[in-house]
């Protein structure tokens, strides 16, 4: 395994300061994209994931259709200068194209197609930032884009990582601990429902070290949520302070 | 038992009330409790608490009034969007009432694309080719000649309307015919295009604050200040 240029964890403090359980500065804001019927933008610390939801509307070609219920598609795309170092391709990349199945398959659970028959729902996702934990920043903006189209969801899906770093589990990785970690494990999870949409995992874990970072990722993904809910009211909230606020 | 005060704002997932209580709106049922599938508001009434959401698309009824565009003239009817999910369709049967012969006669004479028409929605069934289907054979709809038309979110037209009309009520002082359509077209024909501008912000103002208490008087009070600056300009 290649050496990180800097420790990635010394006396408990991870390269950036923070401590093994704290997450980056959380950042979200609703309606983001004005065309859109549903938008959301997710900032975990320099990751910046921003989604637009399109429909339902009508499929086309029609017959992709599905006579019972909705169809539901995602797209996951980094802008070519979200990276740190060399210019990302604009075309899709096999990894690209598997985490937008990956994120569908993150969100379906939660969303019920059955009141949707004939049509489809497009969710676009547009890396920003790119600094680790993409896919889930993006998870938690693609569900908070479909509540705000209006989209009957059982729940919010918020999406949490949870890493192995010198062999300590710690909760949302950056870019570095994601390149040189020992092992990473991207979760998807409704809070209200307290149930996982998405887990994913490689590296090495010992039986213990994967509980503990599953309580990990619980915990932060309820500390995610509230402030997405603080998100998605500050929007219709700002409209009656307008109001009131004179 | 509920979970839930009048009038707060709540959130997919957010448990609302057991299900022995009555609750309406897009909910369901999980684990002996109704929780919300939208971004919405709990409304308490007589019967029991209703959700209304904030955000939605307009699924269409049978019934339903809408305001609908021709998007395409085909063999025996007319394609119409109607701002749902699919496109509505119009049989030439249900918009004359007279026999017409469709081999001499081109439907472009009595609606094209573009027109603008007011319907009613005749039969929804999933199974169809076209699921939603239009009819103009009732009162009050047909082809739009004149008037503006505005668009907004499906899911506020409730609040546009208001309890037992009170807020359309209000609208209507201004002297002007209104249609609400349910698919979140607004339809409004006055004598003078002034006051169809000044209700369409009207209309816009409502949608944007719907969720905000006291909004009918505040309504009220600009008509009525509207009607008193009408009356000074014409003198």
């Amino acid at each position: 395994m290649k050496k990180p240029p800097v420790p990635l964890l010394q006396n408990g403090v991870r390269a950036d300061g923070r401590a093994p359980d704290q997450m980056r500065e959380v950042k979200i804001s609703v309606g983001v994209v004005s065309n859109a019927d549903g938008s959301a933008m997710v900032s975990y610390g320099t990751t910046t994931a921003v989604a637009a939801v399109y429909g339902p509307r009508e499929m086309h070609p029609r017959h992709l259709s599905l006579p019972d219920r909705g169809v539901m598609r995602v797209r996951y795309h980094m802008a070519p200068f979200s990276t740190k170092d060399e210019r990302k391709s604009p075309t899709p990349s096999r990894r690209e194209i598997e985490i937008s199945k990956v994120l569908r398959e993150a969100l379906e659970p939660a969303i019920v197609l059955e009141q949707y028959p004939r049509s489809r729902i497009d969710v676009f996702v547009e890396i920003l930032q790119a600094d680790g934990s993409t896919r889930v920043a993006s998870l938690t903006a693609a569900s908070l884009a479909l509540a705000d189209a209006g989209i009957y969801m059982r729940d919010l899906v918020i999406g949490v990582s949870v890493g192995l770093v010198d062999g300590t589990v710690v909760l949302d990785l950056n870019g570095l601990e994601d390149q040189y970690g020992e092992g990473d494990l991207p979760v998807g999870y409704m809070p209200n429902l307290k149930r996982f949409t998405l887990l994913q995992l490689d590296g090495a874990w010992t039986r213990e070290a994967f509980l503990q970072a599953l309580n990990l990722a619980v915990r932060g993904a309820e500390y995610v949520y509230q402030i997405a809910r603080d998100a998605l009211k500050t929007k219709y909230m700002s409209i009656a302070e307008e109001i009131y606020g004179r | 038992m509920y979970f839930v005060t009048p009038r707060q704002l709540i959130f997919p997932g957010d448990v609302i009330a057991t299900t022995d209580s009555k609750v309406e709106g897009p909910v369901y049922v999980d684990n002996g409790r109704y929780r919300s599938l939208v971004v919405g508001l709990v409304e308490f009434r007589e019967d029991g608490v209703v959700v209304v959401p904030l955000e939605g698309t307009y699924k269409p009824k049978k019934g339903d009034v809408v305001v609908g565009y021709v998007t395409d003239v085909l063999a025996t009817g007319w394609e119409i969007d109607v701002r749902s999910f699919m496109p509505a369709y119009l049989p030439v049967s249900e918009a004359l009432h007279r026999h017409v012969d469709l081999e001499t006669t081109p439907l472009t004479t009595f609606l094209n694309v573009g027109d603008v028409v007011i319907a009613k929605v005749k039969d929804v069934d999933l199974t169809d080719e076209y699921p939603i289907i239009l009819t103009l054979k009732e009162e009050r709809v047909g082809k739009v000649e004149s008037g503006t038309v505005v668009e907004i979110t499906p899911v506020k037209v409730p609040r546009l309307i208001g309890k037992r009309g009170s807020m359309l009520n209000t609208l209507m002082e201004v002297g002007c015919d209104i249609i609400v359509g349910q698919n979140g077209r607004v339809w409004i024909r006055c004598r003078d295009t002034r006051d169809e501008v000044f209700l369409a912000t009207l209309v816009r103002k409502i949608e944007a604050e719907s969720h905000v208490m006291g909004l009918t008087d505040r309504i009220r009070a600009e008509v009525e200040k509207y009607k008193t600056q009408r009356q000074q300009g014409a003198v």
